[in-house]
C-alpha cells in the first residue's frame, strides 16, 4: 500500500470543475463588497448548459460519475475495468472525423465540431445493463442517432448500420492483444439505429464524455447489453445484410447480434435473470428489455428472441 | 523454522487482512463485491499453485525441511476457498438454494469450481496427525493425490469464467502443468531406473512403491 489515494477518493470531475465557480463566486463576493458597481462572474460554459431534459430520463438514482469512468469496458485500452481510466488519457480526440458511407444517397465524412451543432443537445438519463451482470444509471448528454444518420440520406436497400470504433494503436494498449477482432464493430437493425431512443452521445454528466467511456462520440442503445453500444466512432456504414459484430467473432455462440436485454435469455455460461446495480448491495431482477419494452418491444414482434439473441 | 512458518502464516494473511480493509472503507472500487469474490478465487488458486510446489522446490534444492510448511499451505488454500465459496453463495445468491442448484448444474464454470471444492473437504479434514495415523501414510496419500485433479479443475473453473482474455488463466494453466509435469517426469525417470534394476523401491522409501510394469 502506498500514498496515493485510491480512484474512489478522487473528486469527481464534475464537482472538482465546480470548485471554479466556487472560487470566482467568493471572490465576486469579496470584491463585490470592496469596489462597487459589483463584476458579473459568469460560470465557465459546460456542453450540458441548457440541455433539455428527455421524457426517455428515468428518475432512478444516478450513478456517480466516478464509478462511471472507473469501470468500464473498453478492451482498446485493457481488459481489465479499470484499465480505460488507466489509458484512455491518451486518446487523441481531435481532429476527429466521422464518415459515414455505404448504402447512402450522399456520403458525408463530418467534423466533430459540426456534429456537435447539428441539433440542440438533450440531457437522457438512461439504464445500461451490462452482459456481465451489472448495471448503472448514466445521465448521457447528446442527440437522437438518427439526426446523424439522416446527413447521408440512406438507400432504400440499406437494412442495417455498422459501427466501428477508431483504431489507435498508439494510444490504444489493449488492441496488442488479439482478445478481439479490431477494429471494434457493432450493428444495428435500421429501425433500431433509428429508433428515438437511439442517442448519438457527445457528452455525460453535463460535461464532455470522458475518453474512457468512448470520447468524443458513441451510442447509448438502453434496451441492449452495453457492448452493442460502440464507443469513439470514427465510421457508420450502412449495409444490406446483417453485420458481424467483434463480439459475434469472438465467439458467435454466446453473442448474437440482437444481444436485447432479457432476464428468460442466459448467457451460455451464466444467468441473466438478476443484476447488481453499481453501488448496491442485494441484486435485483433484470428487466426485459432493460425496462424500456413499452418503446421498443414493438420492433422484434414475432421473432423468437431466444433463437435472435 | 518456527519462526519461518510463523512469518509464512502471516503472510498467507495478508490477502484476507487486505480485503478486509477494502470493504470495510470502501476502496475495492465501483463493485465491491465482485472484488472481493474475484480476489478470494485468485487466492485460492494462488495458494494451491503454492502448496503444489512445494514438493518441486524440495527436490530441486533439497530443502527437505519445506515439506513442514506443506500442511499450513494447503489449509490456507482451503481457508481462501471457503470464503470463496461463501461470497458466491451470500453475496451473487443470497442462499437461494434453487438457483444455486441450478448453477451448479447448467454452469460448467460454476459445475467445475463446486467439484474441485468438494474434493477439497476430505483433504482438509484429513490433515490432522491424528488422521494420517489412522488412515496409514498409504492410503493417506492416495486421498490426497486428487489435488492434481483439484488443480486441473480450479483452472478451468477460471478459465470457463473470463469473457474473453484467457491470458490469466493460461499462465496459471502453464504453472500448473509444469508442477504437475515435473512429478510425471520424476515418476518416470524412477520407473525406468527401476526397471533398470537400479535400486529396490524401499530404498527410495516411497509410501505408495512405484511397481512398474513392461
Amino acid at each position: 500500500m502506498n500514498n496515493t489515494p485510491a480512484p474512489s477518493e478522487i473528486t469527481p470531475p464534475g464537482l472538482y470543475a465546480r470548485r471554479r465557480e466556487f472560487l470566482k463566486t467568493s471572490i465576486g463576493i469579496g470584491l463585490a463588497g470592496a469596489v462597487l458597481p459589483a463584476p458579473t462572474f459568469a460560470a465557465p460554459a459546460k456542453l450540458g448548459d441548457g440541455a433539455k431534459k428527455s421524457v426517455f430520463s428515468t428518475g432512478e438514482e444516478q450513478t456517480p460519475l466516478k464509478h462511471i469512468t472507473g469501470y468500464s469496458n473498453f478492451y482498446e485500452f485493457g481488459t481489465d475495468k479499470e484499465d480505460p481510466a488507466r489509458h484512455a488519457h491518451k486518446l487523441k480526440t481531435r481532429p476527429w472525423t466521422v464518415t459515414i458511407e455505404g448504402l447512402v444517397k450522399k456520403p458525408v465524412t463530418l467534423d466533430i465540431e459540426t456534429i456537435l451543432k447539428l441539433a440542440p443537445l438533450e440531457e437522457r438519463i438512461y439504464r445500461l445493463r451490462c452482459v456481465e451482470g451489472w448495471s448503472m444509471v448514466i445521465p448521457w448528454l447528446g442527440f437522437p442517432l438518427d439526426v446523424l444518420l439522416k446527413q447521408a440520406e440512406p438507400l432504400g436497400s440499406a437494412k442495417y448500420v455498422e459501427f466501428v470504433t477508431a483504431l489507435q494503436p498508439e494510444t490504444m494498449p489493449g488492441v496488442r492483444s488479439r482478445v478481439l477482432d479490431w477494429p471494434y464493430v457493432e450493428g444495428l437493425r435500421l429501425d433500431e439505429a433509428r429508433h428515438p431512443l437511439t442517442l448519438l452521445v457527445l457528452g455525460l454528466y453535463g460535461d464532455i464524455l470522458p475518453n474512457e467511456n468512448g470520447a468524443p462520440l458513441r451510442i447509448a442503445v438502453p434496451w441492449k447489453y452495453g457492448f452493442k453500444s460502440a464507443k469513439s466512432i470514427t465510421t457508420i456504414r450502412f449495409v444490406e445484410d446483417e453485420p458481424r459484430s467483434s463480439w459475434m467473432k469472438a465467439a458467435p455462440r454466446e453473442y448474437g447480434f440482437y444481444s436485447n436485454v432479457n432476464p428468460d435469455v442466459p448467457h451460455p455460461r451464466w444467468s441473466q435473470a438478476k443484476e447488481r446495480r453499481i453501488g448496491e448491495f442485494m441484486k435485483r431482477d433484470t428487466v426485459l428489455f432493460n425496462g424500456y419494452g413499452e418503446q421498443v418491444a414493438g420492433l422484434y414482434s414475432g421473432m423468437d428472441l431466444k433463437k435472435h439473441f | 523454522m518456527p519462526l519461518l512458518k510463523f512469518v509464512i502464516f502471516i503472510l498467507s494473511l495478508l490477502p484476507f487482512a487486505w480485503y478486509g480493509w477494502g470493504a470495510w472503507h470502501d476502496t475495492l472500487g465501483a463493485n465491491p463485491i465482485e472484488a472481493v469474490t474475484r480476489g478470494m478465487g485468485t487466492w485460492t488458486l494462488n495458494f494451491l499453485l503454492i502448496t503444489l510446489a512445494v514438493t518441486p522446490l524440495r527436490k530441486l534444492t533439497g530443502w527437505h525441511a519445506a515439506l513442514r510448511l506443506r500442511r499450513m499451505l494447503g489449509l490456507f488454500t482451503f481457508f481462501y476457498a471457503v470464503l470463496h465459496l461463501t461470497s458466491y453463495l451470500w453475496f451473487d445468491q443470497f442462499f437461494d438454494w434453487g438457483e444455486i442448484a441450478r448453477d451448479i448444474l447448467d454452469r460448467p464454470f460454476i459445475t467445475v469450481g463446486m467439484a474441485a471444492f468438494v474434493l477439497l473437504i476430505p483433504l482438509a479434514a484429513t490433515s490432522s496427525n491424528f488422521a494420517i495415523r489412522k488412515l496409514g501414510g498409504r492410503r493417506w496419500q492416495a486421498l490426497h493425490r486428487t489435488v492434481y485433479a483439484i488443480g486441473i479443475l480450479a483452472v478451468l473453473h477460471y478459465s470457463w469464467l473470463v469473457k474473453a482474455d484467457q491470458s490469466q488463466p493460461l499462465l496459471y494453466g502453464g504453472i500448473l502443468v509444469v508442477l504437475l509435469g515435473l512429478r510425471a517426469w520424476w515418476r518416470e525417470v524412477e520407473r525406468r531406473e527401476q526397471l533398470a534394476g537400479k535400486y529396490q523401491p524401499k530404498i527410495r522409501n516411497r509410501i505408495i512403491p512405484i511397481q512398474p510394469r513392461r
